[in-house]
């Protein structure tokens, strides 16, 4: 067990990750996923959430084919880097799409899915996944 | 002003699975190793620092820094471990760096160690995967592969670079390795070879990646009154020690090929040695992955951007090249047990300064420079070393 198999955590995340809640800098303009208190890039102190867009395009992307604890049996599956339509940046894994059929630049929208489970009793974690637009 | 700081003692051991020793038992093994090797009593060691990423998951202990100063004989010294992911070495050498440097001690050890066989494959992965941001990153399902692979589909298609000129980082560093006692893998292989090799995350090759490993490296640093109390022939003098961190996720960098942390921390080094690239003798850099050690010649200057692999497809990383780099294999051949890494490097770069590097001995070596990464380059450790007439 490397991840916080806990539930007050999953609680704690819930808006971040079913909202897909950022952070806008009224200082810089940067937009950063997920909201926090402190701009990474200026320093700035007081980032106001904003609900991200659900679409975006691919920027890069890989194939996991060993996957880590939590994720075993689902490989191969895709993570890539998805850059939304107002330029945020998110880490997403992509789903309903077999891995050969992904391309850099390809049109993706947000989908509410399963991540993974705490153990076999445990609670079940859910979050944003990315789909291709038809 | 910081005081001067010179490396007198070296030892390691062998890096492969060590079945048969514990990760304590390996850290005791390299640190007595480098004591002997000082020529000193391991009484003299004042401090010590303990580079070790993953013993809390993986062994699940913790406290490495009384734990080995009790096994070693030595307990009553200032100790403790330093993390810093894979860059955990690098980190922990320049802890001891400072150690010395301020004043307040004439003698520290740091040993760098880490134990990988006692786990499973996918726990290893998920321990890796802990150097990154484990509540939005880790949570999608990547492992630390992955990570690196986003990074390497973006290099190739930015410069329409052939994926075959970066894997053959992996060939250089097997060659290389042929000749290094401790080296995890002493076999050449072919460019054919790590290309058919299993993708672990596309595009990122079996063979294009570090190996799991057990080991430890240690080094005797000490002050300028201790080296004359205590004098030797082959003198190598720590002129440039620096650390920098990134923004720790790759996504949520402007450019995820800059390299931010890494420029600042190598400037920052060569500034306070007062070197510049083309002085460099040997170098050793973080070849996690075949494209970490291509990024890794183009971001310090020996090639422009796109370009780094022509020097490795045309031998120019070899001793008597234009940058004899990872003379003993890297971390792809000579093994990568991760928080030792930073260790191993410096180590290296010592070995070579002293003129006992063996068969790949670059002649003349007289400046070295070890650039240890943490996570995807989010914490970057550079070290430069001279050779002292
Ligand atoms: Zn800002």
């Amino acid at each position: 067990m490397v991840w916080a198999e806990s539930v007050p955590r999953v609680w704690r995340e819930r808006v971040r990750k079913y909202r897909l809640i950022g952070g806008r800098c009224p200082s810089c303009g940067n937009v950063t996923y997920p909201h926090r208190l402190v701009c990474p890039f200026c320093g700035y102190e007081g980032l106001e959430p904003i609900e991200l867009p659900r679409r975006g395009k691919v920027v890069t992307f890989t194939v996991i084919r060993h996957p880590p604890r939590g994720f075993e049996g689902r490989e191969p599956y895709v993570i890539a880097i998805v850059e939304l339509e107002n330029g945020a940046r998110i880490l997403a894994q992509l789903t309903d799409v077999r891995p050969d059929e992904v391309r850099v630049g390809m049109e993706v929208e947000g989908v509410f899915r399963k991540f993974r489970e705490q153990s076999s009793s445990g609670i079940i974690e859910y979050g944003i996944k990315f789909r291709p637009v038809i | 002003m910081a005081g001067r700081v010179y490396v007198i003692g070296a030892g390691a051991t062998k890096i492969g699975e060590h079945w048969d020793k514990s990760l304590r038992e390996l850290a005791v093994e390299a640190l007595l190793a480098a004591v002997k090797d000082a020529g000193i009593s391991k009484r003299e060691i004042e401090a010590l620092y303990v580079g070790n990423m993953m013993s809390g998951q993986l062994q699940g202990q913790e406290h490495l820094g009384a734990l080995v100063a009790t096994w070693a004989g030595i307990p009553g010294v200032a100790a403790c471990k330093v993390e810093a992911a894979c860059a955990s070495g690098g980190v922990a050498f320049h802890q001891a760096y400072l150690a010395v440097a301020s004043g307040l001690y004439d003698c520290v050890a740091v040993v760098g160690v880490e134990k990988m066989t006692d786990a499973l494959p996918s726990d290893v992965t998920a321990a890796l995967a802990t150097a990154e941001d484990q509540e939005y990153v880790v949570f999608t399902g990547a492992s630390f592969v992955g990570l690196n692979a986003l990074l390497y589909r973006l290099y190739l298609e930015k410069y329409g670079v052939k994926q075959e000129n970066v894997a053959s980082f992996a060939v250089h560093c097997h060659k290389m390795a042929v000749a290094n006692p401790y080296a995890q893998f002493r076999r050449a292989v072919s460019l054919e070879e790590v290309m058919s090799s299993p993708l672990i995350a596309d595009p990122i090759r079996l063979l294009e990646c570090a190996p799991v490993g057990d080991g430890a490296a240690a080094l005797i640093l000490c002050s300028e009154g201790f080296l004359k109390r205590n004098p030797r022939d082959e003198i190598v003098e720590v002129t440039g020690s620096s650390v920098a961190t990134d923004v720790l996720s790759v996504h949520e960098r402007k450019d995820p090929l800059d390299a931010a942390a890494f420029r600042r921390a190598v400037e920052a080094a060569m500034r306070m040695s007062r070197v510049e690239v083309n002085d460099i003798d040997v170098l050793e850099v973080h070849d996690a992955f075949t494209i970490l050690g291509v990024l890794s010649l183009e971001v310090t200057g020996f090639a422009p951007k796109g370009e780094g692999s022509r020097l490795v497809v045309e031998g120019e990383l070899e001793p008597g090249g234009k940058i004899p780099t990872n003379t003993l294999g890297g971390l792809k051949a000579r093994g990568h047990p991760v928080g030792a890494t930073g260790v191993y490097q410096i180590l290296d770069v010592v070995l070579q300064l002293r003129g006992k590097a063996g068969p790949n001995q670059v002649s003349e070596a007289e400046i070295g420079m070890a650039q240890n990464f943490g996570g995807v380059a989010g914490t970057v450790a550079v070290n430069v070393l001279k050779r002292v007439r």
